[in-house]
């Protein structure tokens, strides 16, 4: 079992859902969001293993080339340019395809793995911990993501925690998903954005509930739209000073007994939801 | 001269203060909305869309299945792992593929090809107070944000009398391409953060590539109040990189409501918050000789 978290906007609660949630169901907890990853903050895995992530970008030997022009046709991210004098390699929009080095008529291409973020595996209370971390002035999250990826031993249940937005490293998240948790917040914001995050998934044929988060109890803006579109509502998360300050330490929310109770019911509606979705599929 | 509003983490309030600059100067600047996965700065405002072009950030790859021989070469040099056997040639796995030509390079037959993908379109809005806000969808699941992001930067770069208004950019959120492109060659940053653990470990992230990208940077500590001892520390900090804290917004219910109206928080009276965000306003004015 699979469970994808995601928000489309930024900040709704993506990570206290999936922290919590994988706390209550007992599962695995994935972070994808490699950039700005804080999933550790809550869950505080222990036996760390830190490994580096790499990708692999060409050197020119510069003996052999002569200046062909072929390689700096080939790329298609600009990241070779021919000086007339010599090819220069602009490592940060390298995408690691190979396709140079593959095209290169001298053979004057070769590739060293150079180190973009790091991959941390290891165990927090309840079960595993994967997360990813990039490293700074790097533009790429989606090899990390896809290496994490790689990591999760097949047929473990686990959540992943995705990163804001819709884009293609979002998809990374998604895809292969039994299930998808859409957060959201009662504004016109969280509703605007939520719409694009329900496009997507749609789109990737993931069946998905709506999980509100600062609830005012009663949101039509968003229980409309839920009605509209057929989507069912799992739970909510009411607005509350005392569990911002509860968020602010680093804690588990979870750890409050009438939050208990609220991930306790998600929990429940979650599982017959995927239960349903695996039967169907 | 260019004002870029960064985060790091998401929701800790780039928006909230990006649409009361953008309410309180109103034509003496241009706004650029870089979160183009999920634009929302122009549903605070009234506004008319005067010109929509459509963007395309990446290629894909197509593999002819007449032309296919079935010999498998792109599957073997592909490293997205975007292609597959299909029922009688191989094929491409569109939302894997990066579109980097690998398989094109190698195919002995000739048979693929790559294609330009419709990623999105760039759009420039009118406001009701006759500024321009540069700005773009993204559609879900596309690739390419910072080269849009580039696209609609040079768009407001572009219009009559640029060079002489501040151009306000809400950043994206992250540290990644998306970021980097909104703040590239951007002059003064104001990083917005909260007194969380998660929000603190983000502040420190993007401080650092702000800096390396040679941004100005001033701080903004949100809902300073909900946590006043991470607030301090976030205050240290910021006094160990010589950094300026330019204002310390205090938690405040109007600005749920805001958000729910989807109004600029400045344009209620009664908002300790909004009070504060106008301090900040005149603050970061000042310190950029506006």
């Amino acid at each position: 079992m699979k469970i994808a978290v995601l928000s489309g906007k930024g900040g709704t609660g993506k990570t206290t859902v999936s922290t919590n949630l994988a706390y209550a169901m007992g599962i695995d907890y994935v972070d994808f969001d490699v950039e700005e990853p804080n999933g550790h903050i809550f869950l505080k895995p222990r036996d760390l293993k830190e490994s580096d992530v790499n990708i692999m970008t060409p050197v020119i030997d510069q003996d052999r080339c002569t200046l062909c022009n072929i390689c700096v046709e080939t790329c298609q991210f600009n990241a070779l340019v021919n000086t007339g004098k010599r090819i220069l390699v602009f490592e940060d929009l390298c995408h690691g395809c190979g396709a140079c080095s593959l095209a290169c008529p001298e053979k004057a291409i070769s590739e060293y793995p150079r180190k973009i973020g790091v991959l941390f595996e290891g165990t927090y209370e309840k079960a595993d911990f994967f997360s990813g971390r990039m490293a700074l002035n790097e533009p790429m999250a989606g090899p990390i993501i896809s290496e994490i990826k790689r990591r999760i031993p097949k047929g473990r249940d686990h959540i992943v925690d995705c990163s804001p937005g819709t884009s293609c490293n979002v998809v990374k998240g998604v895809d292969g998903a039994d299930y998808a948790i859409m957060v959201t917040e009662p504004s016109v914001f969280g509703l605007h954005d939520l719409k694009l995050a329900v496009e997507l998934v749609e789109e990737m044929d993931i069946p998905m509930g709506i999980i509100i988060n600062r609830s005012n109890e009663y949101d039509p803006l968003i229980e409309d739209y839920a009605k509209d579109s057929n989507l069912r509502i799992l739970g909510k998360i009411p607005f509350s000073k005392a569990a911002a300050k509860i968020y602010s330490e680093g804690k588990l929310l979870i750890e409050e007994p009438a939050i208990k109770e609220i991930f306790e019911g998600i929990k429940k509606q979650v599982l017959e939801e995927v239960d349903h979705a695996i039967s169907h599929s | 001269m260019q004002l870029v509003i960064l985060s790091g983490k998401g929701g800790t309030g780039k928006t909230t203060l990006v649409s009361s600059f953008a309410h309180l100067s109103g034509r003496d600047t241009i706004k650029v909305d870089c979160d183009v996965d999920a634009s929302n700065l122009h549903l605070m405002f009234e506004g008319r869309d005067v010109d929509k072009r459509p963007f395309s950030g990446s290629k894909k790859a197509i593999i002819d299945p007449e032309a296919c021989i079935n010999c498998g070469r792109c599957q073997a040099v592909c490293r997205f792992d975007a292609i597959e056997q299909g029922e009688k040639s191989y094929q491409v796995i569109e939302r894997s593929c990066e579109g980097c030509n690998a398989c094109r390079v190698v195919c002995p037959a000739d048979a693929i090809r790559l294609e330009e993908e419709d990623s999105g379109e760039m759009i420039m809005t009118i406001l009701k107070d006759d500024s321009y806000l540069s700005r773009a969808n993204l559609f879900p699941g596309a690739d390419g944000s910072g080269k849009l992001i580039s696209e609609i930067r040079k768009a407001s770069l572009e219009l009559e009398n640029a060079r002489e208004k501040l151009i306000i950019i809400d950043g994206s959120p992250g540290i990644g391409c998306p970021v980097m492109s909104s703040i590239t060659g951007v002059e003064y940053g104001i990083i917005v953060t909260e007194p969380t653990q998660s929000g603190f470990e983000d502040f420190k992230r993007i401080y650092e590539v702000a800096r390396h990208f040679r941004v100005k940077s001033y701080v903004v500590i949100n809902k300073f109040d909900l946590n006043p001892a991470m607030s301090d520390q976030i205050e240290e900090y910021c006094r160990s990189k010589e950094l300026k804290v330019l204002g310390k917004i205090p938690y405040d219910p109007v600005v749920n409501q805001s958000n729910f109206e989807s109004k600029p928080l400045v344009v209620y009276n009664e908002s300790i918050a909004g009070d504060e965000i106008k301090k900040i306003w005149d603050s970061i004015k000042s310190e950029m000789g506006v």
